[in-house]
């Protein structure tokens, strides 16, 4: 087995974390190592935590860590956060929230920086799933960036996604509309503790005796969770947030949903490595070969059009490739 | 568009922690650093205040940083980010860089360097003057 390889399975974070940024970065080793590390992946439990900025995320990713440790389980947090689109720096400061568990060995917090994604991850997100994987975590909880309504980009890694809310964000019809309200498996009411709790609580209860996940035999539940400085309150609030994750990994199991969700998984997979495999090494040639310039350039005074050079360009290229 | 993004070419980023060990609160001058360092391009791991050595340490390994940055105001830093250093290479990542900031007196500037602290800014360093050593200095994993 590959030394690289070999390190990664036995739990090596020095070594996994590397990897993680190989990928993170492009290098073109990386994608040989995700190909050898594949095989031993597929076997955590994987969490989406998602919501808007300020939302409580990192805070409510700190106490499922807790809680999880309590039962022993292993724990890999991947915590993404933005990239400034001007100088493509990052302020990485998810894991604020999560230093009391910086030095238990059964916890891996990797932050990542979106890099331009804009589903709410960041590309390397689903190849540092599997690095975590690979490292035998039970579990992994992937904290995206804070979102508005429609990056859903978890659906197609989570397992099980939390959706967390807090009050004061809008009327009953923010709850009707497509996108974030329709991926969650459990609802998280933040900050409950905040005037418009309860309100919020009855609409989204209300909304959701129409969702199509009860006919399957899931009802997405509400969790309330109060004052994060209310230690005793609070912590009884996580432990049944993991609790209800954890009957949604039950009922994911016993449903037969866990095989549809992992099937859902793979062609996103594909999908996305497909794109990386045709476009990069494409835009590459255009790039080093200084036809996008010209091409550019041709667009721009209407000489041409992007559809009929995206047509002869494909062309051209698949007739090299085959 | 930069062509960086219509590439997804290779590149390496500059990846630093910004950590305050011990018990001082005064976290302004952290801070404005890792806004600084956002600007200048690098990804920036905040860890917030009152981190002991051990959690610096072992988030930096997680995290695979090129660079810790300790920032102390309270005099502890000669015990303080000694051994950071220590743990760092005690964990096989001696490779990680450690530098230092806050209000430190020169006399102690030998024994930090002495220690392994590879760089020291004191109240009144440029914020370019800092972006620069790091460029400078840091050969990115």
């Amino acid at each position: 087995m590959d030394a690289t390889i070999k390190k990664i399975c036995a739990g090596d974070v020095r070594t996994a974390s590397r990897l993680i940024r190989d990928i993170e970065d492009k290098l073109p080793d990386a994608k040989a190592k995700i190909k050898k590390l594949y095989a031993h992946t597929g076997k955590s439990f994987i969490i989406g935590i998602t919501g808007a900025p300020g939302a409580g995320k990192s805070t409510l990713t700190d106490a499922l860590i807790a809680e999880f440790r309590k039962l022993n389980k292993t724990v890999g947090v991947l915590a993404v956060d933005p990239t400034s689109p001007f100088t493509g720096g990052a302020i990485l400061g998810d894991r604020i929230r999560m230093q009391r568990h910086a030095e238990d060995p059964g916890v891996f917090v990797r932050s990542l920086a979106t890099r331009g994604a804009l589903g709410g991850l960041s590309q390397a997100a689903g190849n540092a799933i599997h690095v975590m994987e690979a490292m035998g975590k039970d579990i992994i909880i992937v904290e995206t960036v804070g979102i508005g309504q429609q990056e859903i980009d978890i659906i197609n890694h989570a397992h099980s996604v939390i959706v967390v809310l807090v009050p004061g964000m809008g009327d009953e019809i923010q709850t009707m509309k497509a996108g974030l309200m329709e991926i969650a498996d459990v609802f998280v009411i933040n900050k409950a503790n905040r005037a418009g709790a309860r309100q919020l609580q009855t609409e989204l209860a209300s909304m959701l005796n129409l969702s199509p996940q009860i006919a399957d035999g899931w009802k997405p539940p509400i969790v309330m969770v109060g004052d994060a400085f209310k230690p005793e309150t609070f912590s009884e609030n996580t432990a049944e947030l993991a609790q209800k994750v954890e009957e949604h990994h039950l009922y994911l199991q016993q449903s037969g949903k866990l095989t549809e969700r992992m099937h859902r998984k793979a062609m996103a997979e594909i999908k996305d490595a497909l794109s990386s495999c045709l476009m990069e090494p494409l835009m590459h040639s255009l790039i080093t070969s200084g036809e996008l310039k010209k091409l550019s350039e041709k667009i721009k005074n209407r000489k041409t059009d992007p559809y009929s050079v995206a047509e002869e360009i494909t062309q051209r290229f698949l007739k090299k490739e085959s | 568009m930069t062509s960086e993004e219509l590439t997804n070419m290779p590149e390496r980023k500059i990846r630093v922690m910004v950590a305050k060990p011990g018990l001082d609160g005064h976290d302004r001058g952290a801070r404005i650093l890792a806004r600084c360092f956002r600007d200048a391009g690098f990804e920036v791991v905040y860890t917030g205040c009152h981190q002991t050595p051990e959690q610096i340490a072992a988030s930096a390994i997680q995290e695979d940083v090129d660079l810790v940055g300790l920032s102390c105001l309270s005099g502890a830093h000669r015990v303080l980010f000694p051994r950071v250093v220590e743990l760092l290479s005690g964990k096989g990542a001696s490779d990680i860089t450690v530098i230092g900031g806050g209000i430190i007196p020169e006399q102690d500037f030998s024994m930090l360097y002495d220690s392994g602290i590879k760089a020291i800014f004191t109240p009144g360093a440029s914020l370019d003057s800092i972006v620069e050593w790091i460029r400078k200095n840091i050969k990115t994993h």
